[in-house]
């Protein structure tokens, strides 16, 4: 029985992250969930939030997504994000213009659209909070 | 017979010739090496992509409700061509293999009674195919602005290509664009990305244990196909990036060694014209001596 997995982040641009962890918060479309090691093989689409990775070593880090899939396995967890943001500062400034892009869609939106989209305005608003 | 003059000019522009291919070869080495390094870090990603694609695209593309991104309209009527090539020349035959394949295709579809619509990329592709197919263009996706390929770029042309899907401007939608083999060996290649094919690699797909899919299968594959359109975009045009510098580098490099050689050759040319003068002018004096 292992006690750790592989954690990989990538984004189409590049590998964000790749560490040994115990487990990992996901911010799966149906609600936050941990994985552990031995997880059964799940493939879960994300909803804006944080993904919070305890290190085999006893760190954590956090890391912002917009948005993606993970993959999830016995042995590993990748999370495929199309933007992920590390660090503080710089991912606060970049997720408050894409929180006005997703505002301005919403409001476009009608219909069926217009609750997905309220609903991605929402998570992303609370990830702003989350990240205070 | 060209003067002394005359030569010495034409070594010096020949010479100055070779110093700018030199360095547009240095520059396009430089810029091959940090495409090269772009589309490294993108593999992760697609490939992992392509992995849940194929395993999903089994599983569901069978069924009735399966996406019309995957299934297609049904149809195969009216064809976009979205054509990539370079936003500028002097990178060897890198736009012509691709619009060579493009022609080829377009001849093919037309000869079969075929509708085609052409979305070029780059504007060099643009120019070569106009004269022949400019009839047929229905948008142009500019890139000079574009110093790296960003991943927002392929999903703002995937975008529009759901677009004008979901329109029905197309049933068929096929890309063309350079796979970087090596950096003197570009392969011209054709990929369909609407309705989505997904090989699905046989090592792959029998290892590992079958997933669970949240919140379900159909959810799962309608939320990832338009980013597996994107996905497959943003890694042809980083392929088509690092394939038109190595074509520039070695376009470059036999430029600089044609050069080299030109100057080798019209310096033998003019060192036996200068020594040819000398004689002259030694049987003008030694025969004006003999004469008194």
């Amino acid at each position: 029985m292992a006690n750790t997995m592989q954690f990989d982040l990538v984004s189409p641009e590049k590998r964000l992250a790749s560490l040994v962890a115990t487990q990992v918060q996901i911010p799966g479309a149906e609600g936050d969930m941990t994985v552990m090691p031995d997880h059964a093989p799940v493939i879960t689409t994300l909803r804006p939030g944080l993904v919070i990775v305890s290190g085999a070593d006893g760190s954590t880090a956090q890391f912002a997504v917009t948005g993606g899939f993970a993959e999830i396995n016995a042995e590993s967890t990748s999370v495929l994000a199309e933007h992920a943001f590390v660090g503080e500062v710089a991912s606060r400034t970049a997720l408050s213009g894409f929180v006005e892009d997703a505002r301005k869609r919403a409001a476009d939106a009608e219909g069926e659209h217009k609750d997905v989209a309220e609903k991605f305005v929402a998570d992303l608003v609370h990830l702003m909070e989350a990240m205070e | 017979m060209p003067s002394l003059k005359d030569l010495k000019n034409r070594i010096e522009s020949v010479k100055s010739t070779r110093k700018i291919t030199k360095a547009m070869q240095m520059v396009a080495a430089a810029k091959l090496r940090r495409a090269q390094d772009a589309a490294e870090n993108a593999r992760p990603y697609a490939e992992r992509m392509q992995a849940v694609m194929s395993g999903l695209a089994a599983s569901v593309g069978a069924t009735d409700n399966a996406p019309r991104l995957l299934a297609g309209t049904g149809r195969d009527q009216v064809h976009l061509l979205v054509v990539m090539s370079s936003e500028r020349g002097l990178c060897g035959g890198f736009n012509t293999t691709i619009v060579r394949a493009a022609r080829h295709k377009i001849e093919e579809l037309l000869a079969a009674g075929k509708t085609v619509k052409i979305l070029t990329v780059g504007k060099k592709g643009r120019e070569q195919l106009k004269r022949e197919f400019g009839q047929y263009f229905v948008a142009h996706v500019d890139m000079s602005d574009v110093k790296r390929v960003g991943y927002d770029r392929a999903a703002s042309i995937a975008q529009n290509l759901r677009d004008r899907f979901a329109d029905g401007e197309f049933d068929v939608c096929t890309i063309f664009y350079n796979r970087f083999v090596s950096v003197v060996t570009q392969e011209p290649t054709v990929l369909q990305v609407i309705p989505a094919v997904f090989d699905a690699d046989p090592e792959q797909s029998d290892s590992g244990a079958p997933y669970d899919y949240e919140p379900s299968e159909e959810g799962v594959l309608a939320d990832l196909l338009p980013r597996a359109v994107a996905t497959q975009i943003f890694t042809a045009l980083l392929e088509n990036a690092a394939s038109e510098e190595g074509s520039r580098m070695s376009a470059m490099d036999n430029a600089t060694r044609n050069a080299g050689e030109m100057i080798d050759k019209l310096t033998i040319q003019f060192n036996r014209t200068r020594q040819a003068v000398i004689t002259n002018e030694l049987i003008e004096i030694i025969s004006g001596a003999e004469a008194l």
